[in-house]
Formats: C-alpha cells, structure tokens, sequence
C-alpha cells in the first residue's frame, strides 16, 4: 500500500484528494494535511461580506467528509518536505504541526510516496505596511478573503449604512493592497455588491465609491484582459469595465501600488511615479499572495528550499522559468503537468505553483516599483489541475513510474467565470465570462491572444442565477453527494 | 435627468466611456429576456468547460 499525502484543502486540494480516494479505493492511502477543519466556498463569501449570506452557507466541516471517503484527515499545517527523507528517516516526509483544538503546536511526521502541494496562497497583509502583519489582517481595513474576515467586513459595512442613514456622508475603496496583487476579480465583486446593497439601503447618494487596482486598465483581471464578440465587434474587456463603472457611479484609480496604511487614510504610488493619498472611511484590500513559506531538507539536512520552491515561495514545476523577457513568453512556458523537475513524486496544483511569469504586461514606476497584476489560479483553472494532478498520481501509484502523466495547461484550457454585481433574485446581475485559453497564446491568436469564438462575456441577472446555481452545485459536489463526480470542475 | 446624462456629468473619465440606456438596463434584469440568456450563456459554458477537460 502506498500513500498519497495532499497538503491543502482548498479547491485545488480537496478535488486532489476526494478524486485519488475514489480511484484509488481502500489499495492505497490518501492523507489530506489542511490547517482549517472547514472547507470554504470562497466565490461566495461576496456575499457574506454584505450580509447576503452566513458563513455556515458557505462553509461545511471537512472532517465527516473525509470520514465518508476514507481519507485520513490531518487538521495540521505543513511546515517542512523532506523529499529525500533524513538520516533516520529513509522515506520522503512532511513535518507537519496540529492547529485542530486541543492538539495545537503537536508536531508529526508523515511519510508519503506521493505528494500533491495544493497549499493555496499566504495571505501576505504584511507586505504593505499598516494592512496587516505576519498575524494576519490589520485593524484599518477588512477583506473578504476567509469566511471569518467576510463576517467581519459585513459588520464594518452595516456600521457605515448606519453612519448615512443618519446623515454622515461615507467613503469606501475597494481594491488591492498592492502593487503585485492578484484576485481583482474578487474586489471587483465586492465594490459592486456594496453599491448594490447601499441602493437597496436607500443611502447611495450618501457614498462616495472608489476602486484602486495595481491593473494598469480597467478589465485587465490579471489576464491581460480578454477581448469578447459583442453586437458584431470584438472589444476589449475594457470598455465594458470601464462602462460599468461609469455606470454605477464607481470612481477608478488604476496603476496604483499601495505603499501604506492608516486609519483612514492610504498612501499609494502611480505607473508614472507620483505619490498620493487617498482617504476613506471603510477599505477593502485584497492582499498579495506569496507561498505558504514551506521549507525543504535533503537526506543530510541541508535546506534545499531555493531548489524545490520560487523565491515568492510558490513549487517549481514544469514550466520554463528562463522565458525571460516579456517579447520572449511563449503559451507554451506554462506547466503541463505540474510535477516537480528534480522530485518527481511531488507535483504543486492550483494557487501553489509557481507560475512561469505574469500574464498582463509587466509594468513598473521610474521609481522601479514594479505595479502589474500577478496570474490567477483560481477556481476552474484550478480544479481542472487538482483533479489532472490525481489522475497522474493515481496512475503512477497503481501503473507504475513510467505511467503517463495527465496535462492540464492554463494556455490550452477555458474558464468560465461569474462575478456578481450585486444579489437578488429578480434584482441581482453578474458578468457571465468565458475565456479560451486562460493564457493567451499570441503564436496561435496573434491580436487578442485568445479565441473570440469562446470568449465571451455579458452582464445580466441570468449571470446572477448562474452564480447562485454553481454555489450550491459546488458545495454539493464538495460535499461529495451522490453523483459529486459528474459535476465538472 | 437620463441616468445616462447624470454619469457622463459626473467626470471626465466617466464621459469618454459607453454607459447603457434605459432600454439595455431594463433587459439586463427583464426577467423573460435573462431566462433565455441563461440557456444561451449555459450552452456557450458548457460548451468551453467541455474543451477545457
């Protein structure tokens, strides 16, 4: 019997495991490793942060779950990978400490044949100086990044609703706390569901609403944009970014680094170099992501981190990482199956690997500050490779080490993607998008980089009904109900 | 006012943008409008997540 140990167990990790458990049946082992004893969907804690939802609709406990698969569950983080196991230890292992109640601080040894590295992103808040330390989250802003910090944001916002219903006039911006943050999809929701929620509270007219993004336009998302068919011309996502906002009555200040924080108050640099402060009464920051700062050891107790993990600690994997310049990248720099080049029973997925280089066009002041958007990896994307992952383990687990390893490149894969623009029933809209590829491949599309035929986009309260379906489909699906599996990633 | 008039006032970067009129608005929650591009949107996803795994 051999054992697959998963670290994480987020999108990417949790369909990692509940796959390679369901393939593997009771011949092999599945460990999951994962600090929270609760899976969070997190495209909707949105809506938790204005209140439309609880943070029991968006999270279930993983434990029975798991139960329910047969994974041995570990409510632990990983701290440390020997993938040449130790002078005591002739198996490759992880280090891992208990955070589950009660056990907090045990630390353990878990030997694996393979490993799957899911481990998500650190929230890095202490990258800018006042949004947070290496505690977490500071006390001048909110986020929307957990569940918890979701419930804290809903509460911060109702106080400001509050303030205008009695006449106090209030200043909110949304965006990112810095200059090579990535997840503007989620700010994007986010600024746009509180102008809902402030029109149904009938105080719009007493908020001011600024958005500021390290994007260097409207619509960039981290993707360099998308250009999309519409009424028989293919436009770029930013004129309808910037027609939504303009719209909504949504002020935008792009190519923004986010240098500091204080109360109500934040300091940010430009593309062009100048510096600015900009105040607010309520801040939603998304933070930059950074690896979750796991170490790796050789056989002799060497630290050999620099060799298994980038500098921004995310896992090498199969990518080319000497692309170099930007006139160099090529669709094919991407990583096709996510297995380490020197451990090869270990393989990164989802947020966790590290990405060749950026999508947008990079981007930096005359101070040298560097202000581009940073890849996503989430949701889709993100499944999609989770579950390629398994099926290369499972494989090379029960066929043997030459077994053929499945691929799953971000520039040859869709997304679909639905960002809410405010909730309700009959009232609620989102933008539906598709893109094809995730990266864009300007040796294959030389204008736009992608496929207009599959990328597309449109705003409407079907969008809205799409968002609400896929949040029960996904936690259904995660929940592992019955027929879990024929719900794609 | 027209919704439309208001923003493009509110400031220059709002002015040289394209904002939808009454008519686009009203069809974006237009309850029998959106059902049938839910179908239409449904069909375009699945077709785009059936190329993508």
């Amino acid at each position: 019997m051999a054992r697959l140990v998963v670290l994480g167990g987020g999108v990417s990790g949790h369909t990692a495991a509940t796959f390679a458990a369901k393939w593997l049946g009771s011949s092999h082992e599945v460990v999951v490793v994962t600090p929270n004893s609760k899976w969070n969907w997190i495209p909707s804690n949105i809506w938790v942060g204005v209140g439309q939802m609880s943070k029991e609709e968006v999270t279930f406990d993983l434990a029975p779950v798991y139960a329910k698969a047969g994974i041995n569950f570990k409510q632990a983080k990983a701290v440390s990978i020997n993938p040449e196991g130790s002078e005591s230890e002739a198996k490759p292992f992880v280090t891992i400490e208990y955070t589950e109640s009660g056990r907090e601080g045990e630390s353990e040894i878990v030997e694996y044949d393979y490993l799957i590295n899911a481990t998500g992103p650190k929230l890095n808040f202490a990258a800018t100086p006042g949004l947070g330390d290496a505690n977490g989250l500071g006390e001048h802003t909110v986020s929307v990044c957990t569940a918890d910090h979701a419930v804290h944001a809903s509460q911060e916002l109702q106080k400001c609703i509050e303030k205008m219903k009695a006449g106090e006039r209030q200043k909110f911006l949304v965006g990112t706390g810095h200059g090579m943050c990535t997840c503007q999809g989620a700010a994007f929701e986010y600024i746009f569901n509180i102008e809902h929620e402030l029109k149904k509270a009938g105080v719009r007219d007493m908020a001011d609403i600024k958005w500021i993004s390290n994007e260097s336009f409207l619509g960039d998302f981290g993707m360099g944009g998308l250009h999309m068919k519409v009424g028989g011309y293919v436009v770029s996502s930013k004129l309808f970014a910037e027609s939504l906002f303009a719209e909504r009555g949504v002020d935008w200040l792009i190519g923004a680094h986010t240098s500091k924080v204080e109360e109500g108050k934040i300091e940010y640099e430009l593309l062009d170099g100048s510096k600015n402060e900009e105040e607010f009464d309520f801040a939603m920051l998304i933070p930059p992501f950074a690896g979750v700062g796991l170490k790796a050891y050789s056989k002799d107790g060497e630290d050999i981190t620099a060799t298994v993990f980038a500098p921004n600690g995310f896992m090498k994997v199969d990518a080319n990482y000497a692309a170099g310049a930007y006139e160099n990248w090529k669709a094919s720099d991407w990583p096709r199956t996510y297995q380490n080049p020197t451990y090869k029973n270990m393989f990164a997925a989802g947020i966790a690997f590290a990405p060749p280089h950026i999508i947008s066009k990079p981007m930096s002041s005359p101070n040298g500050t560097p202000i581009n958007p940073t890849p996503p990896r989430t949701g889709m994307p993100s499944g999609i490779i989770g579950k390629a992952v398994a099926h290369s383990v499972c494989d090379l687990m029960t066929k043997g080490e030459n077994a053929h390893l499945h691929e799953a490149s971000m520039a040859e894969m869709g997304a679909a993607c639905v960002a809410s623009a405010g909730k309700g029933l009959t009232t609620g809209t989102a933008a539906a998008m598709t893109v094809y590829p995730v990266v864009p491949d300007f040796e294959k599309y030389p204008g736009t980089g992608r496929d207009t035929d599959y990328t597309f986009g449109e705003i409407g309260l079907a969008g809205h009904w799409i968002k609400h379906i896929l949040h029960h489909l996904f936690l259904y699906k995660a929940k592992l109900n019955p027929g879990w599996t024929l719900i794609p990633e | 006012m027209k919704h439309e008039e208001r923003n493009f006032e509110k400031s220059d970067q709002f002015n040289l943008t394209m904002i939808p009129g009454a008519f686009a608005r009203k069809m974006r929650t237009c309850v029998i409008w959106q059902f049938i591009r839910f179908v239409a949107i449904n069909i375009k996803m699945i077709v785009v997540v059936g190329k993508s795994h």
